[in-house]
């Protein structure tokens, strides 16, 4: 199951493997649609870059956003559906949200049937616990380690399952049929600890590779997320939607230097912490939007009111959505009022006891104990936005999570729609389960129907992308990878951050220009058993096109809304902009990419019912 | 303040290796991790690490600095003296793969052997229904981020190879006892706990216990209540006679032996 060995007759030559479904990715939406995929009768294959149980969803602390009205009865589907587009400013695919909010409790008691251990209400049922956004507690939860739960429950049930893992394993190319009519064959990669070459092959291939946010400098991702599956996609002929809404969480971690953008989990704020700035100012209170004036309380009193009458008072500031209290953030420290380390105060010390916030968020606890020497119950705990998510990915169709190119799926962050503009804590979890299920499903039913005429791989194909992948040991006295890295990190925080202006856009694609061809002469040492700076050479072309992505569609995109906020186009412009969506494809040169416009897909009536009061 | 760390780092593979000595500039703050980052980024390129979150979540970056199993990202260079030479090297009870990263496919092996939570069906309503009290005793287990640590640290395998067939290791056991403690489960395996997985070949000298990076109380909570109910099973005679005349053990009531 490790598929770390190499089976015998591959010795000298090409590894191969046959499946019906092969999945690129093992977090939670990877895992998610392999096991639909098995359900359905596939033989499926798992292709991840680390071991398994190591992907990002392990990191995701707060909780699953479904409304299971365990906390609240008043909750229900349409009203998460309402949250969701609400959250994501309209820009949501009305159908994906509907899917979401509708499937996410029952994907979530499917967990607890596979042995996930929730916390509980009194009454015994899985709690669920307030965010940012949420009109009532929704968000179920494990302590602030739900992230955890998940992939492991969903790991062991894998292993269960008896499906193949192929781990530490990276993917480089989806491979197309040699007959030219444009479908899946399979995909090509290599062994990180041999760095001997495999092809996959297989009809159908999902792509559950996550986000891009190692593109940045300050993020809490880590170095898997270099936007493979975005760029896989794209060279495969499917487009991307949406990419110029990148979440900036408001609260990572600003101090020490080496764990900056790290993040600290909106539970924070859902239990009750707020935020202040170095006047000791809660200072949300200014930076209410008209849009959700309604929901919001204006007063402290009724917003510490809320936490535990939820009926009779509006919702504190600190939670509204996270673009909303990234912006407010970003402002305070700008003007002057932000901590010594250049973040601003997140207060849960002076508003719960110590034995509460210990029990509620055990790893914040711990990581502030551990990295920073600070108690959180003790003390504020300093934080400033990161960049955390992307909403855009690849275009997909809402109900089968197929591209544009048949055979290729993609599911979880690197697919596009679902969030919109601004992604609601708690819904990417949902996300992972909901879609991963339905794109499992679609794969296998798509690979059935072919019966016996499969695709196939061209050997040429295999070659380029042998070629491709060895071109780096060819170059002598070129640059490292490593500080290409490292620019283009510094370049996209600084230009393509969290707020934005033409000029910096134009001049960061000049940039990725020049990194583009440094990148075309870069040289890696060593050989290739397990050498990190060839797999970072492999992966820094795929940052490199998705930067590119979200730099053009942030450039074209002239109004602010969600994750993506013009200081020359501070409005949110409903009716132009709030009618159409960005597509990102590769240029005919195959090395950019070039934008079109699409009008965004039409609400249908029994659903706008839900916006008519607002 | 930035200084200049020395550093020892094993470099070499299957075939062999030695350590290596480097020197590298690192700052207030850092841990381990990033100081080989910084060699990795600026002296020696194809230095092979293994790691992922670097914030003591996924148990990717284990390894041992001055001969203790520890993560790499939760060790503070604050914790040494500046003039201190650091030394890492992988962990020992695993074979190397290359420098750093070894091949803990042991752990995937017996993960794969281990047996899973088999629930009964559920209420009325489609939901479940368990109390927070009873969730939390398998929950600390569930904490685990499968760094292996208490794996390399044990003595049944570090220092004997041949165990390693018949032993599943502290991280399992806690997953044996994980199940054991599920309010709704309705497996018995401590037969298999004790058979297959060798939990009696574990000698509670707590070391697993000492290296966990989630405090877990790995020997205390999970393996010790483990042994004393297969001990039950066992020996206690009054079970035994239970069993014997056909009288029904209240110990497996609801539970199915596996």
């Amino acid at each position: 199951m490790t598929g770390n060995e190499m089976s015998p007759e591959a010795a000298g030559g090409m590894e191969r493997h046959a499946y019906d479904v092969v999945v690129i990715g093992a977090g939670g939406a990877g895992l998610r649609a392999a096991i639909a995929a098995h359900d359905a009768g596939a033989r499926v294959a798992v292709v991840c870059k680390s071991l398994l149980g190591k992907a990002h969803t392990v990191m995701a602390e707060g909780g699953i956003a479904a409304a299971m009205g365990n906390r609240w009865p008043e909750d229900n589907w349409e009203v998460h559906y309402r949250d969701t587009m609400r959250g994501g400013k309209m820009m949501n695919h009305w159908r994906m949200a509907q899917l979401h909010a509708q499937q996410a409790p029952e994907r979530v008691l499917e967990l607890e049937d596979w042995g996930a251990l929730f916390d509980r209400t009194e009454d015994g049922l899985i709690s669920q616990r307030d965010f940012g956004g949420h009109k009532y507690a929704r968000l179920a939860h494990v302590g602030d380690r739900t992230g955890l739960e998940m992939i492991r429950t969903l790991q062991q049930r894998t292993v269960q399952l008896g499906i193949d893992v192929h781990m530490e394993c990276t993917i480089t190319e989806v491979l197309k049929d040699a007959d030219g009519q444009g479908r899946v064959a399979g995909a090509f990669g290599y062994w990180r600890e041999t760095g001997r070459f495999v092809t996959f092959e297989a009809p159908s291939v999902i792509l559950a590779t996550g986000g891009i946010g190692k593109s940045y400098k300050v993020t809490s991702n880590s170095w898997e997320y270099t936007g493979d599956g975005h760029a896989l996609a794209l060279r495969a002929g499917a487009s991307l939607i949406n990419m110029e809404f990148v979440q900036f969480h408001p609260t990572g971690m600003v101090w020490p230097p080496s764990v900056k953008g790290l993040l600290v989990t909106e539970s924070v704020r859902g239990d009750g912490g707020i935020l202040k700035n170095s006047e000791g100012k809660r200072f949300m209170f200014d930076y209410i939007p008209d849009f959700f004036k309604a929901e919001t309380a204006d007063t402290e009193e009724e917003a510490d009111r809320w936490y535990d009458d939820k009926l009779n008072n509006r919702r504190p500031p600190e939670l509204l959505p996270r673009d909303e209290v990234a912006r407010a953030i970003n402002s305070e420290i700008k003007a002057g009022r932000g901590s010594p380390h250049g973040g601003i105060y997140l207060d849960i010390a002076s508003r719960r006891d110590a034995d509460y916030i210990r029990k509620r968020l055990p790893s914040m606890y711990h990581q502030f104990k551990e990295l920073a020497d600070v108690d959180i119950t003790a003390e504020p705990m300093e934080i400033g936005p990161t960049c955390h998510y992307v909403m855009g990915g690849v275009e997909v169709d809402p109900d089968t999570q197929e591209s544009a190119v048949p055979g290729l799926y993609a599911v979880g962050e690197c697919s596009g729609g679902m969030h919109g503009s601004n992604r609601l804590g708690g819904n990417s979890l949902g996300d992972l389960l909901v879609f991963g299920k339905l794109a499992g499903e679609a794969a296998t039913s798509y690979a059935t129907g072919l019966g016996g005429a499969r695709p196939q791989v061209a050997e040429t194909d295999v070659k380029a992308a042998q070629a491709s992948a060895l071109a780096p040991f060819e170059v002598e006295g070129g640059e490292n990878p490593y500080s290409i890295q490292s620019d283009l990190q510094q370049s996209m925080n600084d230009l393509v951050g969290i707020i934005r202006t033409a000029g910096e856009l134009e001049q960061s694609l000049v940039e990725i220009e020049r990194l583009k061809q440094r990148a075309g002469a870069m040289t890696v040492e060593g050989h290739r058993q397990y050498n990190p700076g060839w797999h970072l050479s492999i992966d820094l072309r795929n940052m490199l096109i998705v930067s590119e992505s979200i730099a053009r569609a942030a450039l074209a995109r002239e109004e602010s809304r969600g994750g993506h906020t013009r200081d020359d186009f501070p409005t949110t412009d409903h009716e132009v902009w709030g009618r159409k969506n960005l597509i990102v494809s590769l240029d005919a040169a195959g090395t950019g990419v070039e934008l079109a416009e699409k009008p965004l897909p039409e609400m249908p009536d029994e659903l706008k019912k839900y916006f008519e009061e607002s | 303040m930035a200084y200049d760390l020395k550093m020892r780092v094993w470099r070499g593979d299957a075939d062999g290796g030695e350590l290596t000595d480097y020197s590298v500039e690192v700052s207030e703050g850092e841990v381990v991790l990033d100081a080989l980052h910084r060699l990795q980024a600026t002296q020696t390129g194809d230095l092979a690490i293994r790691w992922n979150c670097k914030a003591g979540k996924c148990g990717s970056c284990s390894a041992e600095i001055n001969g203790r199993p520890r993560l790499m990202c939760m060790t503070r260079l604050s914790d040494f003296d500046p003039a201190d030479t650091i030394t890492v090297t992988p962990m020992r009870t695993f074979p190397v793969i290359r420098d750093l990263v070894t091949d803990v496919s042991f752990n995937y092996e017996k993960a794969r052997q281990l047996p899973y939570a088999e629930l009964g069906p559920r209420d009325a309503d489609g939901k479940r229904r368990m109390m927070q009290v009873d969730v939390e005793r398998g929950q600390e287990f569930r904490k685990c981020i499968e760094c292996y640590l208490c794996q390399d640290v044990c003595h049944v395998v570090r220092d004997h190879e041949d165990n390693k067939q018949h032993f599943a290791g502290p991280r399992f056991f806690i997953r044996y006892a994980e199940l054991d403690m599920h309010p709704l489960d309705t497996h018995d395996r401590r037969q298999l706990a004790q058979g297959a997985a060798g939990l009696g070949m574990c000698n509670i000298t707590k070391c697993c216990t000492e290296v966990c990076p989630e405090g877990i109380h790995i020997t205390d909570n999970g393996i010790i209540p483990m042994k004393e109910r297969v001990v039950d099973r066992k020996y206690d005679p009054l079970v035994w006679l239970g069993n014997k005349i056909g009288i029904r053990n209240k110990d497996n009531d609801g539970r199915t032996e596996v």
